[in-house]
């Protein structure tokens, strides 16, 4: 089967039932989506079908039906996207393991919802576990890549 | 010479002097420098001035020998190297560098002997040097106790400027001027008429000579990197997706691995049935371990769902199967047990007439960072590589090299970034079977990855405990407390049993953070029980302070109340220690203490010592309809020196995010001999809504430098108790709080 990953058209030959989080890990090679949990409770895994953020590991990859983005398509150190740009002005990663899914969650929520209250970001936040405890600096990035994204 | 200087001449007299072979044994010997590890794999035209910074064709690298598991230690390694050596942090890259004797942790030493960290008296301080000693001998590379900044402060800036020193010295004698003449600045030796010569240019002459350890550091007041905000050196890989860690080691002819254990830890495998999984697509192999089975694939996820149809008959755990039967085992120690140790008896708490009783329980609980447990071996001919993220690479090492037979020195343990650890990686079982695995399978490398649900129900836990005391109040003020403590012995479990280095004497993680508390207390005990053995236990972020805290802080808070008095205004009246007494100034400053709140808000504090650092902190929740919520955290930390201040921040606000997810949430519970609890649904600690505002303050008010990553996780979780107490009128008397209160 054909599948479209940052821009790039990839051949596979797995099983249907293969989630797409380790198509993309064992089968192309991309590690920026990362195997936290397995079942959708932890959002490591988070990637964008069609600029709906969803959790690769809950996707069996023959449900795949667009192009795909993972944190390496949504900007690169040389060209960050803002919520990228954000993530490094305040410095929120601590081990980092974590932050990629959760700045593809964080992308999604500002391309329908540019200022987002509190509330969303917690409505729309809290589905992705960080164990170092970075919530104060995922809030605070988040609306500063909302500001920059108005801004432009 | 001053200490730099001896640092200087003690740790790195090597370059080229001539180091003697052969093995010595005593006090002699761990007087003598260890060997510069970097001196076996240079070329011509390298330079290993120091063990930590090695200048090739490639570059600068700075090698930071403490693990990265998020922390940022890497950075703040390198930032003081880089201060004294004149290099910025966007011209160098950090490497953990290999194992070695000459990386020992110092700072262990600190937590180990017998007298408070605020004792810096002369016995105190000649007792760390004779453990010390000993841990140099053994040549503990260890990251963990929040000991890496106490440990590199003076180090790593006398490495920087021995290296500085002697590049300068190549450069006089490339140049012909005197080193008076000399200046570095930006990785390059500056001759006065401006002309630069990197560091580069200068390293193979810098080989040459002997490295100049006669050195002074610079004085606070001239730094450019430290105490300011700096850009953590892995900040850009880590906010564009671009960070690798050990799972996501990839190589030609790699084989995906996983693995089933009995999840009666350290129980057998009676027998299995394979037929299924050994014809599913993608299996090469199934391969018994020890105690459970691994599957070879091409693939992870094909690897996991083999090793999940595998059909297999356990043996049963050596250990109680329920959890109600691990309690009773506790309740029994503090009934008729031998005492481990009572290393505070101060007045006469038997005359006193104890007023107060309490029973505090701490439960079992999983480090459960992110990244799963995962590693890479590739077994050669008389060569064993392994790649993984782990705070113990010498161990590691000495464990592979037993196993396989190889010779340590042929045994390479490449250090990778971690995914988190809180103290799990501590433990190299996952090497131990994929080594096992690889053995099977010569010349390919093997990288197993545990799934979520094994690394749950693998992980070896922080001990519960069990607290009993009593106390006594007369005229508004404490006057007595008797504590006692069961618990497991991490020292038994990890560090005895699974790495082979059993001590003597008693268990000082059974009565941490309980006995060393700077109060005045006139009648004050302290005496800590050791069970027998139950469930493998481990170290877990802030270890023994982590469940001790809570016990100390929430029965003073106890006593307090009782005594009708505030309880900042009371521990101000107890504080002997004078930093300390400043930090409780500063939360009440910070918080308004004392000001009116608002309607259904409520307040509590609490303190805690431990790994040197004394932390303060303040919360404030709301008691809601529909149950408590968390607002707002003050916090005040004293750790002499602020480092790395963005940094400093984030691990104060992790620690207690960490603290108040545990203390509210969490469990690990036993029945028929498992875990109950498979993956984060079921032991997630905290999330982003019920995160409340925490506000730092780093305090600067003494001259010895301590560690951030685990002081702010004892005091959050008897604050919350207190506040919990302040607004329901009932006190939580074991973790997790969600057992008893309902939470928003």
């Amino acid at each position: 089967m054909q599948l479209t990953v940052n821009g790039t058209v990839h051949d596979v030959d797995v099983e249907d039932d293969m989630p797409l989080l380790w198509v993309l890990r064992d089968e192309i090679g991309l590690n920026g989506p990362k195997y936290g949990c397995g079942v959708a409770a932890c959002g490591a895994c988070t990637v964008h079908i069609n600029g709906v953020a969803v959790r690769s590991c809950q996707t069996f990859v023959s449900d795949v039906d667009g192009p795909v983005t993972t944190i390496e398509g949504l900007g690169t150190p040389d060209e960050m996207h803002a919520v990228q740009a954000a993530w490094l002005e305040h410095q929120v990663a601590q081990c980092g393991y974590c932050q990629g899914g959760q700045m593809m969650q964080a992308a999604e929520l500002l391309s329908h919802t540019p200022e987002p209250s509190d509330v969303d970001i917690d409505e729309a936040m809290s589905g992705n576990l960080c164990r170092c405890g970075t919530y104060p600096r995922i809030r605070a990035a988040v609306k500063t890549a909302a500001k920059t994204l108005q801004g432009t | 010479m001053g200490r730099a200087g001896t640092i200087a001449r003690r740790t790195f007299m090597v370059g080229s002097v001539a180091i003697l072979g052969g093995v010595a044994f005593g006090y002699y010997q761990y007087k003598r420098p260890a060997k510069n590890p970097l001196l076996d794999g240079l070329a011509e035209g390298e330079a290993a001035l120091t063990p930590y910074v090695l200048i090739n064709a490639e570059g600068i690298t700075l090698i930071t020998p403490r693990a990265d598991m998020g922390q940022g230690v890497y950075s703040v390694q390198a930032a003081l190297i880089a201060e004294e050596l004149d290099v910025e942090l966007d011209q160098i890259r950090v490497d953990p560098g290999p194992p070695s004797k000459a990386y020992y942790n110092t700072a262990l030493a600190n937590d180990a002997v017998p007298f408070p960290s605020t004792n810096q008296g002369a016995a105190a301080n000649a007792m760390r040097g004779t453990v010390d000693a000993v841990m140099k001998f053994m040549g503990m590379q260890l990251t963990g106790g929040s000991t890496t900044v106490p440990d590199g402060y003076e180090k790593l800036r006398v490495a920087g400027a021995v290296a500085r020193e002697t590049l300068k010295a190549a450069a006089a004698q490339q140049s012909g001027l005197a080193v008076t003449q000399l200046k570095t600045e930006r990785g390059a030796v500056v001759l006065p008429d401006g002309k630069r010569l990197p560091y580069q240019a200068l390293a193979a002459t810098a080989a040459q000579i002997d490295p100049i350890t006669d050195v002074t550091l610079r004085p606070t007041t001239q730094w450019r990197l430290l105490g300011k905000p700096m850009q953590r050196v892995d900040m850009v890989a880590k906010s564009t997706g671009r960070q690798t860690y050990g799972i996501d080691t990839r190589m030609d002819g790699m084989v995906h691995a996983a693995i089933r254990l009995n999840p009666r830890k350290g129980g057998e495998v009676v027998g299995f049935d394979a037929t299924t999984a050994e014809t599913m697509r993608g299996v090469r192999h199934i391969i018994p371990v020890t105690g459970g089975l691994g599957v070879i694939a091409d693939n992870t996820w094909r690897a996991f769902q083999a090793a999940d149809a595998i059909e297999i008959e356990w043996g049963p755990a050596p250990y109680p199967a329920t959890q109600d039967e691990h309690w009773q085992v506790l309740a029994d120690t503090l009934e008729t047990g031998n005492q481990d140790s009572q290393p505070r008896d101060d007045g006469d708490v038997d005359g006193v007439s104890m007023t107060v009783e309490a029973e505090y329980r701490a439960p079992y609980l999983a480090h459960a960072p992110l990244e799963p447990l995962n590693a890479t071996v590739l077994v050669g001919e008389n060569r064993v590589d392994v790649w993984t993220g782990n705070q113990i690479p010498r161990m590691t090492q000495a464990s592979v090299a037993d196993m396989t037979g190889v010779p340590v020195e042929n045994v390479h343990v490449h250090i990778l970034m971690m995914g988190g650890s809180f103290g799990h990686r501590l433990e190299d079982e996952v090497v131990k079977r994929c080594t096992e695995l690889a053995m099977a399978l010569p010349g390919t490398p093997v990288k197993l990855t545990y799934k979520r649900e094994e690394d749950t129900a693998q992980d070896y836990t922080r001990p519960i405990a069990m607290m009993r005391a009593r106390g006594a109040v007369e005229d508004g003020k404490v006057v007595a407390m008797d504590i006692r403590v069961a618990c497991p012995s991490i020292l038994d479990s990890q560090m005895g049993e699974r790495q082979g280095f059993g001590l003597p004497g008693p268990d000082s993680t059974i009565t941490q953070a309980l006995w060393d508390q700077p109060y005045a207390i006139p009648h004050y005990r302290v005496t800590g029980y050791r069970t027998p053995k139950l469930g493998p236990v481990s170290s877990w972020r802030s270890v023994g302070a982590s469940q001790n805290g809570f016990f100390h802080e929430n029965f003073l808070n106890a006593l307090i109340h009782e005594a009708r008095a505030d309880p900042i205004e009371e521990r101000l009246r107890l504080m002997t220690d004078a930093p300390s007494r400043k930090l409780l100034e500063t939360v009440a400053e910070m918080s308004g203490w004392g000001g009116s709140l608002g309607p259904g808000k409520a307040r509590g504090v609490a303190f805690s010592l431990s790994f040197g650092t004394p932390v303060a902190e303040v919360i404030e929740i709301t008691n809601t309809e529909d149950g408590i919520k968390l607002d707002k955290v003050w916090v005040a930390a004293e750790v002499g020196r602020v480092v790395d201040p963005v940094n400093f921040e984030n691990l104060v606000q992790g620690g207690v995010i960490w603290a108040l997810g545990h203390a509210i949430n969490s469990q690990i519970t036993y029945a028929d001999g498992k875990a109950e609890q498979e993956n984060f649904f079921d032991f997630e600690g905290l999330r982003n809504y019920q995160t409340p505002e925490i506000i730092v303050r780093g305090l600067e008010n003494r001259d010895r430098v301590t560690g951030i990553g685990e002081p702010p996780v004892p005091p959050a979780a008897p604050a919350l108790a207190e506040a919990i107490f302040q607004a329901t009128g009932e006190r939580p008397t074991e973790m997790p709080f969600a057992n008893s209160f309902t939470f928003v």
